[in-house]
């Protein structure tokens, strides 16, 4: 998917919340659509049962406007965290330009959140994505809980960012943290820009 | 005489809120790449908005990217009175060079140019100047060109050649924000909603904002409680009903940034926040093509190369493919280089011909190079009137010929060199061609066939015209090399070494080399034994006086050759005289033949006997040419590769070579 199109002159960013079931990547994206004037969102979708088989995501489209003669469009999607869900997660992953690893700051969760960690690795190398080059970064939400519940973020950055990418704390659910992330991912894919229409 | 920047004025201090989220965009873009983005870039707002901090914030963030930038902040007041006492004290030059060497130039309150004209010119010449040579200027103003009165036609369409761009009125949560802030660097602390109620009072400007809040502030430094809302109100004079209302959403304020987390306090306008930063990003992104292009000009043009091509490029405002045009254009310098290399190599007056430097006509360069080519004479080629059918066969150079159709059959792989050697006269020119011949025959091929005195010849022209690099290029384009008579380059130093090269470069690309040598090579003196013992790292082969079978056939096909009919007994006769030389055979034909023709009979024994036997035969006659010894040459052919002893070269030219 090409990330800018000089000849369109469009510039479509495709931002993918990942992350294990319930760590809040649903409602980064419900903040996300609270905080934006109607003009620029699209409708919110969230999409359910196709045939016999869940498809579940969230989709939320950003108009940003025309920025130096280029039309540009952010879309936010959010994958089905739940373990089966997998086929679905490829489906979403395709083509995205970042992707947004929701952690579960809870101690109790850790092992889920490794685990999906490893599945976005898996299902990015098997598009042929190099995760290294790959705009990824870290939200460690739930922060707000008390603290004999969850990780710290030091903690966390220890046990899940081995890659060292730019990781952000989070309370979704009030906003804390949900900008940032969106900012931090945003600046990480459009960087890539130049060199995406180099190729 | 300009001002120092005021520190505070940073675009971290700038609150970007909808109003003036453009300008602030692109002001950074300005700031990052000054004098490629927008230039000129004007801002207009009305009083107290912000435009003199985001000029001076320009300059602070440009001099952070670049310490050595220079950069100036005046009003046009200064300007003005600047101007006036250069011009006073008769310095108006001096007044000009200055502005002349600033990099970035941010001049406040442009408004004031009303009804000055000279100042207009002045502003306009100093524009002109500096967005020829890419320099940033940025203008502020309350009001937009077109509406500054009696304003120079010409300057409105400058500004509006860049960026003109406005600053609204900051909407109620950019107040509040703005407000914060200001609070925060006074270390004052209020209640949000009492910030609110100071965002609320309907200031008309952010000075005017700031003025309430400084009261507010000197207020509360002095009594002992802190003001609440009620308060505010009060102090700032307004009732209840006084201003706009604060909007009714008071969502609680988003818990305290942690640990990791990016942000002090949320500004209420999140995605606005967003929308700005991703506005930067993107135009730095998106515009960067143009520093790139900007680069490659500078880059191109120090070189010497014409940019015109990559300059339109800059003009346009958005290309379909600027990286595809850079590549196109790099790609096409490369190929003026090959060209250029390849013309000098062929002619070395072509060095730096403009033709060279302009990307935007390649062809015009491929067709330069061209010409050279073809002016370069092929190198002499074997003579046709020597074929290798007409070499009359006999046992004793049987090898000879073997070895000349083995090279033939595969030039280059077999015998390279090849060193045909055997006395005079014995027919080594005539295999040389021969074999000459059969090789020009391949396709594509250029063989050079020549006499060891005609390179020697060749090189001393070449070095006397200073064309060397010109010789050489026209022999090492040869496919095959045939040079007759290597003996003759004993003692000639510069040939030696030049054909040492030529050597090795046609070995190793293996072409095919024949040479023919007068005597053995052991007996050969006055060659440089490097080329000796490439000679004879090849095959050395003899060719002897013809047999006296051979003899007999030679005299048949030239008496054949010349009056149509071979007399046996003549043939017989002839090839029997002692001769040491198929040339001394074809002498005595000869003699025959003239003395029938004298006596307009045919050519018989009977008249040979008493000619050759009588009288001693008279001395050759030399031809004009003075190069044949009386051999049954074709008039156009007269100049021929034979080669006699006295033809050395002047000794003019013996002299230059050895000076040489």
């Amino acid at each position: 998917m090409s990330l800018v199109n000089f000849t369109s002159r469009e510039i479509t960013c495709k931002l993918v919340y990942y992350g294990p079931g319930r760590s809040g990547k649903t409602t980064n994206l419900h903040y996300v659509y609270g905080r934006v004037p109607e003009s620029r969102r699209g409708r919110m979708v969230s999409l359910a049962t196709q045939t016999d088989r869940t498809l579940f995501f969230d989709f939320l489209p950003l108009d940003l406007g025309v920025i130096s003669g280029f039309t540009t469009r952010f879309q936010l999607y959010t994958v089905p965290g739940q373990v089966y869900y997998d086929a679905t997660r490829k489906l979403v992953l395709q083509g995205a330009d970042g992707v947004v690893f929701v952690a579960d700051s809870q101690a109790r969760r850790l092992d889920d959140n490794v685990e999906s960690l490893q599945n976005l690795q898996v299902n990015l190398l098997q598009q042929g994505v190099d995760v290294r080059h790959f705009p990824v970064v870290l939200q460690y939400n739930k922060q707000d809980l008390p603290r004999d519940l969850i990780l710290t973020p030091e903690e966390l950055d220890e046990a899940l960012n081995f890659r060292n990418v730019k990781s952000y704390s989070a309370d979704a659910v009030r906003g804390t943290g949900v900008f940032e992330t969106l900012k931090g991912i945003s600046e990480l894919v459009l960087k890539r820009l130049a060199a995406g229409s180099a190729a | 005489m300009s001002i120092p920047l005021n520190p505070r004025y940073r675009f971290e201090t700038y609150v970007v809120g909808a109003a003036n989220r453009l300008a602030a965009t692109a002001a950074k873009a300005v700031a990052e790449s000054p004098g490629s983005v927008y230039n000129p870039l004007f801002i207009y707002a009305g009083s107290g908005l912000g435009k003199t901090h985001l000029l001076m914030g320009i300059g602070h963030a440009a001099l952070a990217i670049n310490p050595q930038l220079r950069c100036e902040y005046l009003t046009l007041d200064e300007f003005v009175e600047a101007f006036n006492a250069a011009i006073g004290a008769g310095q108006g030059e001096a007044y000009r060079k200055r502005y002349a060497e600033v990099d970035l130039l941010l001049v406040d309150d442009v408004q004031f140019l009303t009804h000055r004209r000279e100042m207009q010119a002045e502003l306009l010449r100093l524009t002109n100047s500096m967005l020829a040579t890419g320099r940033q200027i940025v203008l502020s103003s309350d009001r937009q060109p077109g509406e500054i009165e009696a304003l120079d036609e010409r300057l409105i369409q400058r500004f509006a050649g860049g960026l003109v761009i406005d600053i609204a009125a900051p909407d109620f949560e950019t107040r509040v924000a703005i407000l914060r802030r200001q609070a925060e660097e006074r270390r004052a602390s209020f209640s949000p909603d009492v910030l609110e109620t100071v965002a609320a009072i309907g200031a008309s400007s952010v000075r005017e904002l700031i003025g309430a809040l400084n009261r507010l502030i000197a207020l509360q430094a002095v009594s002992e409680t802190a003001i609440d809302a009620a308060q505010a109100r009060a102090i700032l004079g307004r009732g209840e009903s006084g201003g706009e209302e604060p909007p009714a959403k008071a969502e609680a304020k988003p818990a305290p940034a942690r640990a990791g987390g990016a942000g002090t306090e949320a500004p209420s306008d999140e995605f606005g926040a967003f929308l700005s930063d991703v506005v930067s990003t993107v135009v730095q992104q998106v515009e960067a093509w143009r520093s790139r292009v900007g680069e490659a000009i500078l880059r191109w043009e120090g070189e010497g190369y014409r940019t015109s091509r990559l300059s339109a490029l800059l003009e346009e405002e958005a290309p379909s493919d600027p990286e595809m045009a850079l590549q196109e254009f790099s790609k096409d310098i490369e190929r003026l280089r090959l060209l250029q290399a390849e013309a000098v190599e062929l002619d070395p007056a072509l060095a730096g011909a403009a033709v060279f430097r302009d990307p935007d006509n390649v062809e015009e360069a491929r067709l330069q190079v061209e010409r050279a080519r073809q002016g370069t004479l092929p190198p002499p080629a074997p003579a046709p009137i020597w074929q290798l059918a007409d070499f009359v066969e006999a046992p004793g150079s049987l090898l000879a010929i073997k070895a000349a159709r083995s090279v033939i059959a595969e030039p280059g792989r077999v015998y390279n060199p090849l060193v045909i050697v055997g006395g005079s006269g014995v027919g080594k020119t005539h295999l040389l061609h021969g074999i000459g011949n059969e090789l020009a025959k391949a396709p594509g091929s250029v063989v050079a066939c020549l006499s060891a005195q005609d390179l020697i010849d060749d090189l001393i022209k070449a070095i006397d015209k200073n064309r060397v690099n010109w010789w050489r290029a026209r022999y090492r384009r040869i496919t095959a090399l045939l040079l007759d008579d290597i003996h003759l380059i004993a003692g000639k130093d510069r040939t030696q070494e030049e054909l040492f090269w030529l050597f090795n470069l046609l070995h190793q690309a293996t072409r095919q080399m024949v040479f023919t040598c007068a005597v053995p090579l052991a007996q050969l003196t006055g060659i440089e034994t490097r080329l000796l013992t490439r000679l004879e790292g090849g095959l050395v082969v003899e060719l002897p006086l013809p047999e006296r079978e051979a003899r007999v056939a030679i005299v048949e096909r030239l008496l054949r050759e010349k009056v149509g009919e071979a007399d046996r007994e003549l043939a017989d006769y002839l090839s029997g005289r002692p001769v040491d030389s198929v040339r001394a055979l074809q002498g005595l034909v000869q003699r025959v033949l003239n003395a029938a023709d004298t006596e307009q009979v045919r050519p018989t024994a009977a008249l040979a006997r008493p000619l050759l036997e009588g009288a001693p035969a008279a001395p050759v006659r030399r031809t004009s040419s003075g190069r044949t010894s009386g051999v049954l040459t074709p008039a156009a052919s007269l100049r021929s590769r034979e080669k006699v002893v006295w033809d050395w070269p002047d000794v003019g030219d013996r002299l230059i070579e050895d000076l040489r």
